[in-house]
């Protein structure tokens, strides 16, 4: 069994239903030929690094199968290249690694690092705010810890204000 | 602020000297390069859009190889420009 991958760029002056009526017409091709299909991925609408018959936006697709033989490739890039609504296409056979980076991504287990850029600021500088709030007379439950923030700050603006400095 | 047992040189001694270059896919276990990713390739081209060389990025050769077949992949389905100015 060997693994494919065919990515295409479809043209976006089609409606929403016909990109995706072409999409599907590709998927059903691949079926009639007998692989089966892994997964398809909708990257959407993307823009172009340089204009490509004068569109500077496609909606992006990509389709991993598996097939026995990989025969019917080139038929079916015959098909695509036929095709006026389809921009531009890439058939890439699938390495062991490549497999598992896939099922990876689709997981989630590959991304982007926000996460830890997202982290370092903020609560180094909340921490001495909310040791002052059991000192406000109104008991409030504090649903939420960002508003008992903003509570203290109403309070007392002047010691929030070298705390701050200070970080 | 570092006491004064701690200072033992004038000038920071390490300053001038050059850092080991290294193969980013080999020290983080990284088996595949995603053509499909351009913001991860746009580290191994420069402002023209041309690849780099090993000799700056630190690539060994096995992968060097795959990031060039995975930029000239993603330029085909113009995730990466061909030729451009100020790319970056």
């Amino acid at each position: 069994m060997r693994q494919f991958e065919v990515s295409f760029i479809v043209d976006p002056v089609l409606s929403g239903d016909e990109v995706k009526s072409t999409a599907k017409i590709y998927q059903d091709i691949l079926i009639n030929e007998g692989a089966s299909i892994v997964h398809v991925d909708e990257m959407g609408l993307k823009p172009l690094a340089y204009t490509i018959n004068k569109r500077s936006t496609g909606y992006y697709y990509c389709i991993e199968f598996a097939s026995e033989s990989g025969s019917f490739i080139e038929k079916f890039e015959l098909a695509l290249k036929r095709d006026e609504r389809i921009m531009r296409f890439l058939t890439v056979r699938l390495e062991k690694y490549a497999i598992k980076y896939n099922e990876d991504k689709r997981n989630g287990k590959i991304g982007k690092r926000t996460p830890k850029d997202a982290v370092p600021k903020k609560p180094l500088e909340y921490i001495p705010y909310q040791a002052f709030v059991p000192s406000v007379p109104t008991p409030t439950p504090a649903p939420t810890p960002a508003p008992a923030v903003v509570e203290s700050k109403a309070i007392d603006p002047e010691m929030a204000l070298p705390e701050k400095s200070e970080h | 602020m570092a006491t004064q047992d701690e200072i033992k040189f004038l000038s920071n001694p390490n300053i001038g000297q050059k850092q080991q270059k290294y193969c980013r896919f080999k020290k983080f276990g990284l088996k595949h390069v995603d053509y499909k990713d351009p913001d991860f390739l746009i580290q191994f081209i420069n402002q023209q859009g041309k690849l780099l060389p090993r000799r700056l990025t630190g690539n060994s050769l096995k992968f060097q190889r795959r990031v060039a077949t995975a930029v000239k992949r993603a330029r085909h389905l113009a995730m990466l420009p061909f030729v451009s100015d100020l790319l970056k």
